[in-house]
C-alpha cells in the first residue's frame, strides 16, 4: 500500500484492474485505492508479470502492507506456495533484512523509495531518489508482519479463485475479468450475482449525494438504473428504486457494456457501494488534513514572504492570446501564475525540493503541486509533472485534466507523491492574499490571491492597475528570507513579460 | 432559441459541471459563479459546453452577460 502522501495512514484497495499473469509495465495503472481524501489510481513502480494479488479488493490495510508481487522479466515466478513467502520476506526486506526474499517484487511496499526488488534471492533497492519523502515517517511504515489476516488469502495463480463455467460465461459476456471480482460464495467461489454486481459496479456513475442517500436508505447502488448523463445515478434513481423495491431494478444492469462504454479489459474502476459515504469522507479528510497540518506547523519554522505583482502586461496578453481562440484552448490567468511559479522555481532551486534527515534535498524536476478543492469540502493537492517545461497552453490542459479529474476521484498515485513545491490560489474566492501551510516534507508554498484592481504608481503617476498579492510560505531550516526574496522577485519579473513564458 | 430554451440549456450544463447543485432553485438574477461556488476553471467549462451546445462563439467580453441565468438566457436567446 503507496503512501499516497504525508497524511495516509491506510488504503482501501477498491478494484484490481490486473490479474495474475499479466504483463505489466513501469507506470501502469495496476489498481484503485480509496484513501481519505479520494479514490487514486495505483501505478506500478515495475515491469514484469504479476506474480499474485496478495491484498484482496475490499480490504482496507496499513500503508506499507504488500498488496501484490511482481516478477521481473527474465525471473521464475515462484509457486503458489512461494509467493506468499516472497511477499512476506519482500516486507521484511523493506525494513532492512534483505537475502530472505525469494521472488516476487512487492508492489508499492512502502513508499517507493523504501521499496525492495528481491528477485531470485537478491534485493536491491528501486527509486530510492524518488521519493525522499517517504524517509521521513518510517514510524508510518507497517511492514508485512503488520499485515491483518482478517481474510484468508486469495488463491494464487496456480487455484485461481472458483466459478462454475455459467459464471464464466456470464463474466465473459459481461466483459468482467473474473480475477478483480469477490467471491462471496462459499470458499471465496465467485457467484453469478457477484459477477452482475462487478459489472454494474465498475460501469457506474454515481453523483456524491445518490451514494450518500443510497446509504442511507439502504440501496444496493448495483440495482440502480442511472437517468443522469451517461447513465449516471442520481438522487432521484436511488429514492425510486428505494421506493420500488430494489429487486425490479436489476435487470438493466445486467446488460452486456457496449464496446464504447467499457471496452473488455479497459474497465472503468468500478467506485460504489464500497466507498464510505460522504459525510464520512468529509470527516475522514478533515482528520487527514488536520494531521498533516498540525505537523506541518509543529516541525517547519515558516517564514513569509510577500510581494503585489503589476499583472497589466500579463493580463493584456491573455486577452490577446485568447480572443482569436477557442473557448477550449483559452487560458485562465492561474495557468500563468502557475507558470510563473514552475519557472521561478527552476531559478531558485533551494525553494524546490524535500527537506528530510535534516538536509534539503532538492528535486529533480519541477513538479507543482496545487491545491485544488473539492466539492464537498476539503482539499487535495495533486503534481503536475515537469512544470517548468510546459508551455502555458499544455500545462493549462494538465491543469483543468487535473482538475477535473480531482473532483471526479480519478488522480494517479504519482500525482500525489511527486510534489516538489506547491502552489494554492485562493483568487477565485475573492481573497485578497493566502499565506499558506506548508505541505511535508516539502519546503515551499505559494500562495496568490485575487487579481484585483488597485490604485498603482508607475513612474510618478498614478493609475489604476490588476494586481495579485503573491505570498511564499518557506521552510526556514532550508532557505532564508533572502532566498525567498529572490523567488518573489522571479515570478514578478517573469509575469511582466509574458510573450516569453 | 427561446430564452426558456436557453434557461433550460444553463441549467442543464451546470446540474453537470455541480453534480450536487440545484440550479433550478436559483433565482434569476442570483451571481452563477458565486451561488454555485464555481472556480475559473468550472467557469471556462461552463462556457465552453455552453458554447459547443449553442453552436454560437462566446468571447470573454461576453462572460459578464452570462453571470445570472437571466442575463445568460437573454443572451443566447439574442442569437
Amino acid at each position: 500500500m503507496p503512501a499516497l502522501g504525508a497524511d495516509m495512514d491506510e488504503g482501501t484497495l477498491v478494484e484490481w484492474l490486473v490479474k495474475p499473469g499479466d504483463q505489466i509495465h513501469k507506470g501502469d495503472i495496476i489498481a484503485v485505492v480509496d484513501t481519505a481524501k479520494s479514490a487514486i489510481e495505483v501505478e506500478s513502480f515495475h515491469t514484469g508479470t504479476i506474480a499474485e494479488l496478495i491484498t484482496p479488493a475490499g480490504e482496507t490495510v496499513p500503508v506499507g502492507t504488500v498488496l501484490a508481487t511482481i516478477t521481473e522479466a527474465g525471473a521464475e515466478v515462484g509457486g503458489t506456495g512461494a509467493a506468499e513467502p516472497g511477499g512476506r520476506a519482500a516486507a521484511e526486506a523493506e525494513a532492512g533484512q534483505p537475502g530472505a526474499a525469494e521472488a516476487g517484487v512487492p508492489v508499492a511496499a512502502g513508499a517507493p523509495a523504501a521499496m525492495a526488488v528481491p528477485t531470485a534471492g537478491a534485493a536491491h533497492p528501486v527509486a530510492a531518489a524518488e521519493a525522499p519523502k517517504s524517509k521521513r515517517a518510517p514510524g508510518k511504515r507497517a511492514p508485512g508482519r503488520a499485515r491483518p489476516a482478517k481474510k484468508p488469502a486469495p488463491p494464487g495463480p496456480g487455484a485461481p479463485a472458483r466459478s462454475t463455467p455459467l459464471v464464466r460465461h456470464e463474466a465473459a459476456q459481461l466483459g468482467v475479468d473474473l480475477a478483480t471480482v469477490y467471491g462471496s460464495g462459499p470458499g471465496g467461489t465467485i457467484t453469478r450475482a457477484d459477477v452482475e454486481h462487478a459489472a454494474a459496479s465498475r460501469r457506474r456513475r454515481v453523483t456524491p449525494l445518490a451514494r450518500r442517500l443510497a446509504a442511507e436508505l439502504g440501496v444496493d447502488l448495483g440495482t440502480v438504473t442511472g437517468t443522469g448523463p451517461g447513465g449516471a445515478v442520481r438522487k432521484d434513481d436511488v429514492r425510486l428504486a428505494a421506493t420500488a423495491g430494489a429487486p425490479a431494478a436489476r435487470q438493466p444492469a445486467a446488460q452486456p457494456p457496449t464496446a464504447a462504454a467499457a471496452p473488455a479489459g479497459k474497465a472503468v474502476p468500478a467506485r460504489t457501494a464500497e466507498r464510505p459515504g460522504k459525510a464520512e469522507r468529509a470527516q475522514s479528510m478533515r482528520q487527514a488534513i488536520a494531521r498533516l497540518m498540525a505537523r506541518s506547523k509543529r516541525e517547519i519554522p515558516h517564514y513569509y514572504v510577500s510581494n503585489t505583482v503589476d499583472m497589466g502586461a500579463a493580463l493584456a496578453w491573455l486577452r490577446e492570446r485568447n480572443r482569436s481562440l477557442e473557448v477550449s484552448q483559452r487560458l485562465v490567468p492561474a495557468a500563468l501564475l502557475l507558470r510563473a511559479t514552475a519557472l521561478a522555481a527552476r531559478q531558485v532551486p533551494e525553494l524546490n525540493g524535500y527537506w528530510t534527515e535534516d538536509n534539503f534535498v532538492p528535486g529533480t524536476a519541477v513538479h507543482l503541486g496545487v491545491a485544488i478543492s473539492l466539492r464537498g469540502g476539503g482539499l487535495i493537492t495533486p503534481a503536475i509533472h515537469h512544470a517548468d517545461e510546459l508551455a502555458p497552453g499544455e500545462l493549462m490542459a494538465k491543469l483543468r485534466d487535473l482538475v477535473n479529474r480531482a473532483r471526479a476521484g480519478r488522480l494517479r498515485s504519482s500525482e500525489l507523491t511527486d510534489a516538489t513545491i506547491t502552489v494554492t490560489n485562493l483568487g477565485d474566492q475573492g481573497v485578497e492574499s493566502v499565506t499558506g501551510v506548508i505541505y511535508p516534507p516539502q519546503v515551499a508554498l505559494v500562495g496568490f490571491g485575487k487579481i484585483a484592481e488597485r490604485p498603482w504608481a508607475v513612474g510618478g503617476l498614478l493609475g489604476i492597475r490588476p494586481v495579485v498579492v503573491t505570498t511564499l510560505a518557506a521552510d526556514h531550516r532550508a532557505t532564508d528570507g533572502y532566498t525567498g526574496g529572490r523567488f518573489l522577485t522571479a515570478i514578478t519579473d517573469l509575469l511582466q513579460r509574458p510573450e516569453e513564458l | 432559441m427561446t430564452p426558456e430554451q436557453a434557461h433550460k440549456m444553463i441549467t442543464d450544463i451546470l446540474r453537470e459541471i455541480a453534480p450536487d447543485s440545484d440550479p433550478d432553485t436559483l433565482p434569476g438574477d442570483a451571481d452563477i459563479r458565486d451561488s454555485l461556488e464555481l472556480d475559473s476553471l468550472d467557469f471556462l467549462n461552463f462556457v465552453e459546453e455552453l458554447s459547443q451546445r449553442s453552436g454560437r462563439r462566446i468571447e470573454e467580453d461576453d462572460y459578464p452577460q452570462l453571470a445570472t441565468l437571466a442575463s445568460g438566457a437573454k443572451f443566447l436567446a439574442g442569437s
